[in-house]
């Protein structure tokens, strides 16, 4: 579940500008559905997938999850499609957050509203101080995330009127806990 | 308060006298679009968060159009259109167009409207980045994810922010041979692909006025490729009358104050536009179409919500008349409207089928979005190799037809066909004035 107030450590993946969602999940595999868990898993196994050669493997051959725990990206990450499929197979693949400079807006939407990935904001483009396989630590409350590999820190931008969005889990908790829908039984 | 366009209706979707941007309001919804790709996950989200026994808010605002894999081999793909055959079904959806039956549509953009779902005023979400289309009805449209579907499918009203608007005035008159297709390529060149992230874009002036109804639609349709929200231009005359053509469901038209407060205005004299490409990889990769004329293409490709009108293929079929194209040519109608339409239309007693053939090109395919965005292994027009690709689709990302190898360049149907016939990108003036 998703937590403002989280530490994420782990391995970094980085990408630059314009990773737009066919990049993230060919279209080819869209005849997956999401809610279906094992098609769920598969999506992970395929994330990134239309990344140019030359990109190291984001998710290695005949396995579902990455080992990387957090994407850094330049300008307009996610740009293009409207496909959730895109935030949710970085989650299924294990991905927690992503950090880019900017976001389009439908990607950034949909990773809030499903609570799969944090799309974080950094203040400064993040894509050259970090490379493929250093270790970050994001800590949310502080709005900071920190390259363990060089031990240089850089600031992120607090999520604003999201937060109570990604605070509740996506747009389902969100509505639930204000009273839009009633609760589960 | 003088507000734009997009923030009455926003207001009004609202319950509110005036909305401002950057407010986070929960809006009523007029219209919920899906498809084949996003639907079945749609549908997912809400019998996960609603139960298997709830039924939709309002069975005569939910349109499920399929239109993206329905001529593949897939299995998967099958299963998805079945998916959405059984909720249609048990929810007793009344505006579920069937593939493989009499109902089938095609492209969900060009359908949306041609079966009155589309009206000046309302609010449309849809499970596509190009639900931005219906803008140019004077709707407010924008696409949105499975798991915001599944809520809407639910409630009817979905949590959104007011955006921004940048305004885009275009007065003067296109020369010949420059349409929509350049209008749009040329501003999203010159603001980039995210120049209009999370804003309203907003066309108006004289030459907007001057556009047909499919060439707004191209215009607003491509909003989302610079980023935007929405992309809207104001109801008028040529509106009113497509409309009340398509449904007599009654709307209430809404229209901004000329003294609403925008975030920038950009004005164009587009007497100064030239027919133009987008290079691979981004659609901002503006370029006009004379200063490439060294690229050698492998295909052409004429079809999807941006460029498979009938307005393209008219386009496409006046240049083609009596001449020949020297590469493998795709056709393939939007819907099955559109079909019809390339059989009934004629330019000087020809039908358009007979001036695609004559011309050399490949048969007509079916309606469907097709290899636009790539698709199954067999879809028509799929890209396998390094194909270097001339389209008047909306996106040529890397890998967007089937194949990372492949280059496409995005264009007008004119400028299409003008390089079908020579084999390298040219600008249609040339030929359109010998």
């Amino acid at each position: 579940m998703a937590s403002t107030s989280k530490i994420i450590k782990g391995s970094v993946y980085v990408v630059e500008d314009n990773i737009d969602t066919d990049q993230i999940i060919p279209a080819k595999f869209l005849n997956l559905v999401p809610t279906i868990p094992d098609e769920y898993a598969k999506l992970g196994s395929h994330a990134m997938a239309g990344l140019p050669e030359g990109h190291p493997a984001f998710v290695p051959e005949g396995t579902d999850k990455s080992p990387y725990a957090i994407m850094v990206a330049g300008r307009n990450f996610g740009c293009g499609s409207s496909r959730e499929h895109a935030p949710i197979c970085l989650g299924a693949a294990g991905i927690q957050a992503v950090v880019a400079e900017s976001y389009a807006r439908i990607f950034f939407r949909n990773a809030v509203a499903t609570g799969e990935v944090f799309p974080v904001e950094s203040k400064v483009r993040l894509c050259e101080a970090f490379k493929t396989g250093d270790v970050a630590e994001i800590d949310m409350a502080a709005n900071s995330i920190k390259n363990v590999t060089s031990g240089e820190s850089y600031e992120l931008i607090p999520p604003g009127a999201v937060a109570p969005v990604i605070e509740a889990g996506g747009i389902f908790g969100y509505a639930r806990e204000t009273g839009m829908i009633k609760q589960r039984d | 308060m003088a507000a734009t366009i997009t923030e009455k209706i926003l207001a009004r979707a609202a319950g509110q006298e005036h909305v401002a941007p950057g407010d986070n309001i929960w809006i009523d919804v007029d219209i919920l679009l899906t498809h084949d790709v996003c639907g079945p996950g749609t549908i997912g989200v809400f019998k996960r968060e609603f139960g298997d026994d709830a039924r939709v808010w309002d069975a005569d605002k939910i349109a499920i159009i399929p239109d993206h894999y329905i001529y593949t081999a897939d299995t998967k793909a099958h299963r998805n259109i079945d998916t959405l055959r059984d909720f249609a079904r048990a929810q007793q959806l009344p505006y579920f167009y069937d593939p493989g039956t009499a109902s089938y549509k095609g492209v969900c953009h060009v359908a949306l409207p041609e079966a009155g779902h589309v009206r000046p005023g309302e609010v449309i979400l849809g499970t596509d980045s190009h639900t931005c289309t219906h803008g140019a009805l004077g709707a407010f449209a924008t696409g949105i994810g499975n798991t915001d579907a599944g809520f809407v499918m639910g409630t009817g009203k979905l949590l959104v922010k007011v955006p921004k608007t940048l305004r885009f005035v275009l007065d003067g008159e296109l020369p010949e041979g420059v349409v929509a297709k350049d209008i749009i390529l040329r501003i999203i060149g010159d603001i980039g692909v995210d120049g209009a992230t999370y804003c309203a874009m907003e066309f108006c002036g004289s030459a907007i006025d001057a556009l047909s109804i499919e060439e707004r639609m191209t215009i607003c349709n491509m909003a989302i490729e610079a980023g935007g929200k929405n992309g809207i231009i104001a109801p008028d005359e040529k509106t009113l009358a497509y409309i009340k053509s398509r449904t007599d469901r009654p709307f209430t038209p809404v229209y901004g104050d000329a003294d609403a407060a925008v975030e920038a205005e950009y004005r164009y004299d587009v007497s100064t536009f030239v027919p133009c490409v987008a290079e691979p990889h981004l659609p901002s990769r503006y370029v006009p179409a004379a200063e490439r004329e060294a690229v050698k293409l492998d295909r052409a490709y004429i079809g999807s919500c941006t460029g498979g009108k009938l307005t393209d293929f008219i386009m496409a079929a006046q240049f083609l008349k009596g001449r020949k194209v020297t590469i493998d040519t795709f056709l393939v109608p939007a819907t099955v409207e559109v079909a019809e339409g390339l059989i009934t239309e004629t330019i000087d007693g020809m039908s358009l089928v007979e001036i695609f053939a004559a011309a050399g090109c490949l048969d007509v395919a079916p309606p469907s979005c097709a290899a636009c965005l790539g698709g199954p292994e067999d879809t028509f027009g799929h890209a396998h190799g390094s194909e270097v690709v001339i389209s008047t689709t909306n996106r040529n990302f890397i890998g967007r037809m089937g194949s990372k190898q492949a280059s496409i360049y995005l264009a007008s149907p004119l400028t299409v066909a003008a390089s079908a016939v020579a084999g390298h990108i040219a600008d249609p003036r040339d030929l359109l004035s010998s």
